[in-house]
């Protein structure tokens, strides 16, 4: 059971990956060009300088040629990921289903893809962006990266202890009560961790605005295209299955059955 | 079961945490993928060189990880 569940989600997620993919090609890469050749603007400007206070830099090696990395790396790279979090996803389904909620398969899938969104992507988003190319400095990476995840962390720990304070919850004060006051109980964690972490801004003043923008704006249609697939895929065809081995009936005949 | 009440669903039975658990190994594997992906030779490096970092570069800025 586990297993089918676990080759599903990683299927499902494969295919989310090339919508990705596709996505991030069209819409995501121009915007990683402009911040490159904002930032080897920068880099001429420096060298420039610098060469007529005699010194000479050298420009990086590059060990990846920028097509490269256009094209099958960013393919390898939301490959990987988009299949990971569908097996990840689907052991968490495995999990949650018939104990989280006492909602059909197929709304679990939905409302576990929903709160993966804000609690993986979304709310450690909010706090540290995504940022292009030439933001950043690299000598701050670590620190950057620690708080990143630490953030990620805190922020899928505060909604792990929602979901129980909802079921909790549920019994005593119905459905809609529970999930509200469990719902504020989560944003009210995450804005107090967000308060907390220090805060960091590393764009360049003259960094071009727009590029940002739509650089944060796919960044996060990317993953929305990746957890749609996932919560509502994954839940179809689990929802199918469940109905034809008996694990699952419905209470109205469900439009789509799948034979 | 027609004589069950209108308006519930007859809820799948939760699989068992042991049955579960031995999967956990393949979760693990899925978050170390994860981290080839958005952290490795980024701050912290298993492999020497950049070769991974570089690969992957543009899908670990537009999937929100921390980069240069
Ligand atoms: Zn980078």
């Amino acid at each position: 059971m586990v297993r089918s569940l676990l080759i599903r989600g990683m299927l499902v997620g494969f295919v989310a990956g090339l919508l990705v993919f596709g996505f991030a090609k069209i819409f995501g890469e121009p915007q990683v060009d402009r911040a490159i050749a904002f930032e080897t603007a920068m880099d001429d400007a420096k060298m420039k300088a610098d060469a007529a206070k005699g010194i000479h830099d050298r420009p990086e090696p590059e060990l990846v040629s920028r097509p490269m990395q256009a094209s099958f790396g960013l393919l390898t790279g939301v490959m990987v990921y988009a299949t990971a979090f569908g097996g990840l996803f689907a052991l968490v389904f495995a999990f949650a289903n018939g104990r989280a909620t006492e909602l059909g398969p197929r709304a679990v899938s939905a409302l576990l893809a929903l709160t993966g969104f804000v609690a993986f992507y979304m709310v450690p988003n909010l706090k540290y962006p995504a940022n292009p190319p030439s933001v950043g400095h690299p000598d701050t990476i670590t620190i950057r990266t620690e708080l990143y995840f630490a953030m990620m962390a805190l922020s899928i720990a505060a909604m792990a202890v929602a979901a129980v304070l909802r079921k909790r919850l549920a019994p005593k004060l119905g459905v809609w009560e529970a999930a509200i006051i469990s719902g504020a109980v989560y944003i009210v964690a995450v804005m107090v961790v967000a308060a907390i972490l220090p805060p960091i801004n590393e764009v360049p003043s003259d960094f071009p605005a727009v590029v940002l923008w739509h650089f944060r704006v796919d960044s996060a249609a990317m993953q929305i295209i990746m957890w749609m697939v996932l919560g509502l895929g994954f839940g179809a065809l689990t929802e199918r299955s469940f109905i034809a081995k008996g694990l699952y009936r419905p209470r109205l005949t469900p439009a789509l059955v799948w034979r | 079961m027609s004589d069950k009440a209108i308006g519930s669903d007859i809820v799948s039975a939760p699989i068992p945490v042991r049955e579960i658990l031995p999967w956990i190994i393949f979760g693990a594997l899925m978050l170390l993928a994860i981290y080839f992906v958005g952290a490795e030779e980024g701050a912290t490096s298993l492999i020497k060189g950049m070769y991974v970092h570089e690969w992957v570069h543009d899908s670990r800025h537009l999937l929100g990880f921390p980069c240069h």
